[in-house]
Parts: structure tokens; sequence; C-alpha cells
């Protein structure tokens, strides 16, 4: 284990963590408001404050982690459920129309930001968690596409592939059974790294408000209700920053962690 | 309605330029929020056009003061008929367009039948519906014939949508205004700022000022921004309440707060179930906290209103207390209709903070009592397409900015479709009716109606909310018509 990854985890479990604990308890209803505590630095009652409606930051903070991650988890699966067939698919094909198919459709996507193509989905389908879900989503196929063909090509150049077409195994079973086992270790990474850069999205759009719609709460919504109070109550932008920091920073640790600790050469260096 | 539409034409994003400061005293730089789409009053219901040119530029008949009384304008004194039908308006001699032309009976006679025909864009036709004929006796006098007695007609001669303008400039009015104002039309920079000249011609008391600067800064924390760093010396309608408090803490500069015409309502569609049923309009009447929804949306800005008149006016009836807040009853008027369980139902809510803010306490009172409602923010572009005119949506939160606007609600047409014959006949009266004291009496009454049959959540009153630095003197405190009368401003030494 090296330190990147220890750091990693401990960053990304705080995030995690907070969120799960935010089923069975916050301390305040984040949802209840009480306006004549609006405002409230951190204290002893409210551990990171009160926001213009008085209701309770840390409860928020917490129930924003669980949106986040949420959104996140999600758009990733999509990006991996969709982009990792597409990426196998045109690594068995390799240079047939399939292939050019998958890669320039990938590219066209690839070409949008992120942001972009979620302002596209919200205009057609309106504002929402599940449209920027779709809308992250969609962003992360080419990713994993892309990272998976890429590696995937050279495996298929290898001797034991070659021993199992011979032993009559088809394209697609080769893929699954040879292939993805071989490509498994990266496409841990890039999801962690993918996972992070949702967060980020999904703080994005939620500050521009097309993600989670109030009353349900958001690290990024919070940052753009608190800008106009940012001079009188730093804290209601301080907080959720420090939030969307270190889990970003945790996931993205974690993700540089990995990848030395799953690579057999890094390890081996580093032991 | 009038600031919903300005807002459409107005997508671009401001940048707030550093710009020299003003050594000289005769020039001020005012900023407000939105730009207005073109600079015709008399053909857009943006409110932004005549928040830059009413009064400055443009002059109709008769006019608001800042107190929102109603003075001669243009029309030295006129003469009632006693039928009151034929209103005969004498004229101020040497008034002259700004360029160089002079204004006279047949530019009345243009302007008003101009607003009132068939194919007339004026965005308040209604005003000029009962004028059966605009004629020129001379040059000085205007007889105007109306098909029956108006007691407000000299009220609607003030609006913005009623100025005079002349039939050479009609043309070019879009881009290039032609008033017989205090100011004349020298810049527009588009995205950025409109540029005023004094017009040293001015039939009337001459400005102070000599260049009037208007920047267009939509961003409330930019708008923060430009007033601390004194890129402007004023800010008309400023839109964050919540740093109002460090303006009056700071000795460089003055807080304005006065009133609007904008009573905030959350808005209900009568027609749609369950809201056609009175006993969940009450209901709902009772769910909300309107001093919370002022606090914590407003800061503390706003007055509560029961119903939908303006509480500056004498005739204003308080109705708060026949809609208190009690989630108790509530409760029950919501099992009596027949809803223990609550509903969900929808709540629209456009970009004014008032409505993003207050939408989102209005939401969690609601829950309390069982109504869930899902939130959804809209631009105004999709506010207007979806809510005013499509009428598809159950709840949403709007400040209705004209004056005396109760008239809305005699139209079961209008967005928020209530249908009582018994409220049409009561403002078909109120038009005939021109003694004042009967006025009162029959506003009153349309007061109390619709505030009995709870036809939306009256909320409060919208503050005006102004800065400026300490010097600057002679501002409207209170809005009673969208506008920013600079004529009788001046900077204190």
């Amino acid at each position: 284990m090296n330190r990147n990854l220890i750091i990693g985890l401990i960053l990304s479990a705080i995030a995690i963590l907070a969120a799960l604990m935010s089923f069975i308890w916050t301390p305040f209803d984040h949802v209840a408001m009480n306006i004549p505590a609006k405002l409230q630095t951190p204290n002893l009652t409210h551990w990171f404050g009160t926001d213009h409606f008085g209701r309770d930051i840390f409860s928020m903070i917490m129930v924003g982690a669980r949106t986040s991650i949420a959104v996140a988890f999600v758009a990733v699966g999509i990006g991996m459920g969709l982009g990792i067939p597409l990426g196998l698919w045109a690594a068995a094909r390799k240079g047939s129309y399939i292939d050019e198919l998958i890669m320039r459709a990938n590219d066209l996507i690839f070409a949008f930001p992120s942001l972009v193509i979620a302002i596209l989905i919200t205009a057609i389908f309106g504002a929402g968690a599940v449209n920027a879900i779709i809308a992250i989503g969609i962003f992360n196929i080419p990713v994993f596409a892309r990272v998976v063909r890429g590696a995937a090509m050279p495996i298929w150049e290898r001797e034991f592939i070659l021993a199992a077409r011979v032993a009559g195994k088809n394209a697609a079973r080769i893929s699954v059974e040879h292939i993805l086992p071989n490509v498994l270790n990266l496409l841990i990474v890039q999801a962690t790294i993918q996972f992070s850069l949702g967060i980020l999205a999904e703080a994005a759009l939620s500050y521009v408000g097309l993600g989670a719609q109030p009353p349900t709460p958001s690290w990024g919504r919070m940052l753009a209700d608190a800008q106009t109070l940012v001079s009188i109550a730093p804290h209601l932008a301080l907080i959720p920053g420090f939030a969307i920091i270190i889990t970003v920073m945790g996931l993205n640790l974690m993700g540089d962690g990995l990848r030395d600790y799953l690579n057999p050469r890094t390890r081996v260096a580093r032991t | 309605m009038k600031h919903f539409v300005s807002r459409l034409a107005l997508a671009s994003a401001l940048s707030v330029a550093g710009f020299a400061a003003h050594a000289a005293n005769t020039d001020i730089t005012v900023a407000m929020q939105l730009e207005p789409p073109h600079l015709d009053p008399t053909s857009a219901a943006a409110g932004a056009i005549d928040s830059v040119l009413y009064s400055n530029v443009f002059e109709g008949l008769t006019r608001f003061m800042g107190d929102g009384s109603v003075v001669a304008g243009l029309a030295k004194s006129w003469d009632i008929s006693d039928d009151g039908l034929v209103y005969t308006f004498i004229l101020h001699d040497n008034v002259l367009f700004h360029d160089g032309s002079t204004m006279d009976a047949e530019d009345v006679q243009f302007s008003l039948n101009r607003a009132r025909a068939d194919d007339s864009t004026n965005a308040q036709k209604a005003l000029f519906a009962g004028i059966t004929d605009v004629s020129a006796l001379d040059a000085a006098t205007v007889v105007v014939t109306l098909d029956a007695p108006n007691g407000n007609f000299l009220f609607n001669l003030a609006w913005g949508d009623a100025i005079i303008v002349a039939p050479e400039s009609i043309d070019g009015i879009k881009q290039a205004p032609i008033g017989t104002g205090a100011f004349k039309f020298a810049n527009w920079v588009q995205g950025d700022k409109i540029e005023l000249t004094r017009n040293d011609a001015y039939w009337g008391t001459p400005a102070v000022l000599e260049n009037v600067t208007f920047k267009f800064i939509s961003d409330p924390t930019a708008a923060f921004a430009s007033v601390m760093a004194e890129d402007v010396d004023a800010f008309v309608g400023f839109p964050a309440p919540e740093n109002l408090p460090q303006f009056e803490a700071d000795p460089r500069f003055q807080v304005l707060v006065g009133s609007t015409e904008g009573e905030t309502i959350l808005s209900t569609n009568n027609k749609m179930p369950p809201f056609d049923n009175v006993k969940v309009r009450e209901a709902l009447a009772h769910a909300i906290d309107r001093q919370a929804i002022v606090d914590g949306a407003m800061f503390g800005y706003g007055t509560p209103i029961g119903t939908h008149f303006a509480p500056h006016n004498p005739a204003y009836v308080d109705l708060t207390g026949s809609s208190a807040y009690d989630p108790e009853l509530a409760k029950k008027l919501l099992a009596e209709a027949g809803f223990a369980d609550g509903f969900e139902t929808t709540l629209h809510l456009p970009p004014p903070s008032y409505a993003r803010r207050g939408g989102e306490i209005i939401a969690a009172q609601l829950a309390q009592v069982g109504i869930k409602v899902q939130i959804t923010n809209v631009e105004w572009a999709q506010w207007l397409e979806t809510v005013f005119r499509g009428k598809d949506f159950g709840l949403t939160i709007v400040s209705h900015t004209e004056p005396m606007d109760i008239g809305i609600y005699a139209n079961p047409e209008y967005y928020f479709q209530y249908d009582n014959p018994a409220f049409q006949e009561l403002m078909t009266n109120l038009n005939a009716t021109t003694d004042p004291e009967a006025r009162t009496a029959l506003m009153g009454d349309a007061q109390r109606m619709i505030s009995s049959d709870f036809v939306n959540g009256y909320l409060f009153q919208l503050a005006q909310l102004s800065v400026a630095k300490a010097g600057v003197q002679g501002l409207w405190t209170n809005a009673p018509t969208q506008a920013t009368d600079l004529t009788a401003v001046s900077w204190a030494d």
C-alpha cells in the first residue's frame, strides 16, 4: 500500500461514510427551516452553522454527499455499462467499419464537454438529478470505450488469445473471458477517476441549476446559494467547497494509488 | 407583468468594466439589472424600457410622480365634460421634440390613435380601449371622447405605454428614441449601457445632470461588486437584499427602501384540480407564513399583503388576518376538502430571488400540512411559455408589478383563471365610477372578494431597494411605475 492510496482511501471513506450515515442519522432534519436562526456561524449546536433559511449545514453536507455520490456512481455505471462493451467490440473488430463507427461516434460525444451535453439534455427533458445522471453518464461512455479498446488491442495479439481461437471460442466469448479480466485493473483506476469527475460535474450542474432540484441538498447548489452571501457569511461557500475538494482529492489520490498498486511493475519497484 | 418580457430579450451576460470615476458633479452612472430589448415604450411590455426612458426621454399628457400621484405632463390643463365622456386637453406651448420639431395636438392625436389601433402592438391596449375619438381642435387643444365614463383615464394616460411620440420619428424609435423629455438619447452599447445627455431646449424645469449612463448588470454578485467598487453611482432595484446591511453600515452609501406596485403572490391555477376547490385554496392560504417568507427570501424587506393591492394605496384594505398562518386549520380544511393525506402539485419558480428563495420556503411550509410540492426552476422565457401562456402549472410565484392591476382578476383567461361573474361586474362598475369615495368603496369590495375566494396566495408587496452614493439626491424611493426619473436628481454640492 502506498501513501497516496491510504490518504485517498481515508478521504473518500469520510465522504462515503457521511453519505451512508445520513440515511440513519443527521444532527437535524436537513430540510427543516428555522428562519430566525439563519446565517449562524459554526457553533456547538450547529457544527457547520446554518444557511440563509436556518437549515443545519452539517446535515445538508451529509445528505449532499449522498446526492453527489449517488449521481456519480450511477453515471459511472452507465459509462461502464455501455462504454466497456463498445470498447471490447471495437477492439475485436479492429479496423472494420464497426470499429470506425464506434470510435468516431465516441469522438463526437467526447468533443462535447459534459456541461454542454447536460444543458442539452436538461433543455429537452427538464432539470433534475436523473437528467444530470444521464448527462454525466453519456459523457463517460467514450472514456471507457477508448480505455478498453486501447488496452484490449495488444491483448488480441497474444498467444493465449490465439489458443482460445483455435479452441473454437468466438470473439464475444474471448472478449468476456480473456480480454476483460486483463483490462480490469485499468478499468478500476479509470472508474475511480471518472467517479471524482462525476462528483465535480454534479456540483457544476447543480451550481447552474440543472442538477438536483430543491429541497434535495446538493453541494453545487449550496455553493450557488452562498454566492451573494459570501461577504457576510463566508462559511456558506467554504464548507460545501471543502466538501467537494476533500471528496474529489480523495478519489483522485485513490485512483493514483490504485494504479500504482495494481500495476505489477510499480508494485514490485516499491516493495 | 412588465418585467417578464424584458428578461426574455435579455440573454447577454454583462461584464463589470471599471471606468473612470466622475470628476464633474453633473454626470451620473445608474445601474439596473435588466437591459431593454429595444427603446420603444409603446410597443413592448418590457419594464426595462420604461426604467430607462420614462420621464427622462419620453413624456405623456399626464405623468406619475415619485409618490404615486398623477400630475400634469405635456398637458397643461384639462377639462372634463359633465357626463365624464369628453376630455379637452390644453397642451404646453413651445414643446420641442429632440429633433427640433414641435410637439403639437397632431402628435398627441397620432400617438393615441396609434396605441389604440387594431394593429397596435401596445402592451397595454386596455388603457385606451374606451377611446372612441381623438381630435385636434387646434395646435394646442386635443379632445378625447370616451364611450363610457372612466375614473382611471388620467391615471391611464400617465403610463409609459401612453407617452407622446412623433409620426416622423416613429420608424427609428426602437434604436433612436426621440421624445420631449429633459434628456436626449445619445448612445446605446448593447449588452452594456445606454447614455443620455441633457436636453437644453427642454420646455419645463431643466435637469441638473448633464450626462446620464445606465449600466446593465444582471448578476447579483456583480451588482454588489460594482457598487462596492464605486463603478456605479447608484443601483436602482438592487437584486440582493442580503447585501443591503453592508451598504447601510458604510458611510459612502445610502440605501433607499421604498415600495413598488409589485404584489408578490403564490399564483394558483384556479381551474386545475384540486385548486378549483375553494377549501383547498383556503388551506393553502393558511399554510403560508408570510413573515417567514419576507424574512427568509427578502431579508425582511417587504410588507405582507392579504389581497392583490398595494399597501401604500389609500384604498388598501388590510386582509392579512383572514388568511393568517395556521397550519392546523389548513390541515382541517384539507381534510374537509377530501385531502386528509394531502396531495402533490408543481411549483414553477422564475429566476428572481423572491421566487427561488420564497419557493423553497413555501415548499417547506406546504410540506408541513401534507402538500408535496415539486419545485421546477424555470427561466423567464420558459415561464411565459408554460405558465403564463400554456397555463400548465399548479402553483407559481411571481410579482405583478403594474400599478392598480386588480382588474386582471376580471379576465377569466388570465393565467390563474379566476372566473367569477360577480367580480367581473364589480370591475365594470369600478371603471364606470368617477366619484372618488364610491371608487374607494368598490376597490375595497374587490379586494375583499378575491381575498375571501382565496384566488391566489397573497405573500408580500415587493420592496423597491436602491443603493446610491451618499451624495446623490432626488432619486425616487418608491416605484409607483417602472421608472428611474432622473430629471430632478443632483449631487449634493
